[in-house]
């Protein structure tokens, strides 16, 4: 079915219910009870989970396929979301314009990138990588001030020469940004007894472009061209002997996935028309590197997932603060309550870091495979009776 | 005129004379082996003839076409194949995938971006790559994963993975290093096997007496990075020279 085998199709279908239903999985509880401030179901929330999830599986398509670890991707996506603010300011406010143009900049930077980063291999090509999203990010906040607007970021303004479409609505203020009319913030609110679930034009022009993106990935990774991908990361001494050149292969990679980076880029733009330079530091590219780590490097779903976990964290769990822990705790006496808060006290709200540092370090130490792995340890605890040949057989091709 | 031309051939390594003068002939379809001490130059030569190193003077053709100044993968699509000593496949991937490359590489060269077909759907190379597996008795193991796989069997299908490219010359480098006697014996005659059943020359660089014996047509010695003689194995066998500088020291 569309090209793929039977159980990399199943896996679409799940991962295509699970964005469609993501308004009501997301809000799992009611919207008055005190545990709602665990709901991620809101727009904006949901609509980062698909981008970064974009992000990822491309950056996957690189370091899980080739092994080749680069430490600047957020480059691209900075210069996705420059040029797509670009297309909003003077063509039109259409994001579909914006959307090809972000893809197209950022796969022609890439591939100036690449070319020279991937002269080096190892951890010299890591550098590279993070030299030159260093300088980008050095540039885009000084000299390229014309550009980028500097330090305040590119934004849509009033008096913007909007060729298709026009400067300002009829009553004075920025035109939003729309898919043929149909509004990126339009959102329909629909109440359930105590639940509210909230679906967002915005949210679903994201998930329909992640799961296009994630159909293409399964494709790549069980072509011929993956194939080759993953004997540059096994043996590039046996690859040359074969008759095969490495570096075009890790260089089309290095497009695909800038690609896929520029895209996100642009649909973080489409969704709330700025830029600015600090998507493209060196932390954003570092936490598209733990996102794919996180949820199982290789492995078809583990990028979403990682992109899920940590962008939730980064919203949800960050957003406890004591007076919660103390409601928490209220049932206990009062010393041990106290206590206990400041015991928790360094993992929550800002120092929602900790706790995933923690986290990322335990994956790593019990988990290499990531998430993926612990899903896949979980699922043999149930099945029981594993056949130890297939398994060892299969171990090393890309899991689901 | 033999298959492969290697003429004055110098190579030196800082003040190392690694290779000096070396001429060497093969002819098309015979088994010619290099023998000679260690550090006679076996490797230096054999490395001046993929590309992995560039001679300081003299000219290496094959087939009439210089090979010098090309890349191993330019080298490699001209219809050179290589075995390394110890067995280089790619151990991450399946039996099959490892099949798959080589073909791949050998009907759309050194890069082709066919990203959304299926491996498994070209059903003409996988039928190859199936009866390549058979004739070298590895079909069984075809989903193994190759890192998984025993010594004798990486070996195996390391040559497998050259063969089925139809390479016109096959260069091994002691095949058969480190190997117990049995596996050794099963190494000369999977090669004679696939000796006689195509048109190939095989360049091999080895060790071992008994290995060389019982496959070379023609035997080069080597000795301080210059060929002392070049003869058939039982002109060699009972050469003065060769006892001298080989055979002698060995004993």
């Amino acid at each position: 079915m569309l090209g793929l085998g039977r159980k990399d199709f199943g896996l679409l279908v799940i991962v295509a219910l699970l964005t469609l239903l993501a308004p009501f999985i997301l809000n799992p509880f009611p919207s008055d009870s005190s545990l709602a401030q665990f709901n991620a179901g809101y727009p904006d929330l949901m609509q980062r989970f698909v981008i970064f999830g974009i992000f990822a599986i491309g950056f996957n398509i690189l370091f899980g396929l080739t092994g080749y670890l680069s430490f600047g991707h957020a480059a691209f996506l900075g210069v996705g979301s420059y040029a797509a603010v670009w297309m909003f300011k003077l063509l039109t406010m259409n994001v579909i314009p914006a959307i090809i143009l972000s893809v197209l900049i950022a796969g022609v930077f890439s591939l100036l990138i690449g070319y020279i980063s991937l002269r080096r291999s190892g951890i010299y090509f890591s550098i590279l990588t993070l030299a030159f999203a260093q300088m980008s990010f050095a540039l885009a906040y000084s000299v390229l001030t014309p550009i980028t607007n500097g330090e305040t970021g590119l934004q849509i303004a009033l008096d913007d020469p909007r060729i298709l479409g026009v400067s300002q609505t009829a009553d004075g203020s920025i035109p939003v940004t729309h898919l043929f009319g149909l509004e990126m913030r339009a959102t329909e609110v629909v109440n359930m007894g105590p639940w509210q679930f909230q679906f967002s034009a915005g949210y679903y022009l994201c998930a329909l472009l992640m799961l296009i993106a994630f159909y293409l990935a399964i494709r790549i990774f069980r072509s011929p061209f993956g194939m080759m991908l993953r004997a540059v990361k096994s043996n590039q001494q046996r690859l040359y002997y074969t008759g095969l050149n490495a570096r075009p292969y890790t260089l089309a990679a290095f497009v695909i996935s800038g690609m896929y980076a520029g895209l996100a880029g642009g649909l973080l733009a489409a969704m709330d028309p700025l830029a600015g330079a600090e998507r493209m530091q060196w932390t954003a590219s570092g936490e598209v590197v733990l996102m794919t780590i996180l949820g199982g490097a290789g492995t078809l779903i583990g990028p979403v997932l990682g992109a899920g976990f940590i962008k939730y964290f980064e919203n949800i769990f960050s957003k406890i603060n004591d007076n919660v822990l103390h409601g928490w705790f209220a049932f206990l006496p009062d010393g041990i309550e106290d206590a206990l808060v400041a015991v928790v006290h360094p993992f929550i709200g800002k120092g929602w870091h900790l706790t995933l540092g923690l986290l990322f370090v335990a994956v790593v130490i019990f988990l290499p495979g990531g998430l993926v792995e612990g899903g896949q340890r979980i699922a043999r605890l149930f099945r029981r009776k594993p056949a130890p040949d297939t398994e060892r057989a299969h171990q090393h091709t890309p899991a689901e | 005129m033999g298959i492969l031309e290697v003429k004055d051939v110098n190579k030196r390594f800082g003040g190392l004379q690694a290779l000096g003068d070396v001429n060497l002939s093969v002819r098309e379809n015979t088994v010619h082996a290099i023998i000679g001490p260690n550090g006679a130059g076996k490797s230096t030569l054999l490395n001046c003839l993929v590309g992995k190193l560039i001679p300081d003077t003299g000219s290496v053709m094959f087939d009439g076409q210089s090979v010098l100044g090309r890349k191993p993968y330019e080298i490699n699509q001209m219809g050179i194949s290589r075995v390394f000593q110890t067995p280089e496949i790619f151990a991450d991937l399946s039996v099959f995938e490892n099949m798959m490359i080589p073909l791949f590489a050998k009907r759309d060269g050194s890069f082709r971006l066919h990203a959304f077909e299926g491996v498994g759907s070209e059903r003409g190379l996988t039928q190859e790559a199936e009866a390549m597996l058979d004739e070298v008795n590895m079909l069984e193991k075809r989903d193994f994963h190759a890192g998984a796989l025993s010594r004798g069997d990486k070996r195996r299908l390391e040559m497998a993975m050259c063969l089925i490219q139809r390479p016109r010359l096959l260069l091994l480098d002691e095949p058969t290093a480190g190997m117990a006697r049995a596996d050794t014996n099963n190494t000369i005659d999977l090669l004679k096997t696939i000796k006689a059943k195509r048109d190939i020359t095989m360049c091999i660089i080895e060790h071992d007496m008994h290995v060389v014996f019982s496959l070379a047509d023609r035997i080069t010695v080597l000795a301080q990075g210059t060929p002392l003689v070049e003869d058939t194995p039982e002109n060699i066998k009972g050469h003065p020279k060769v006892k001298e500088a080989y055979l002698g020291e060995a004993a």
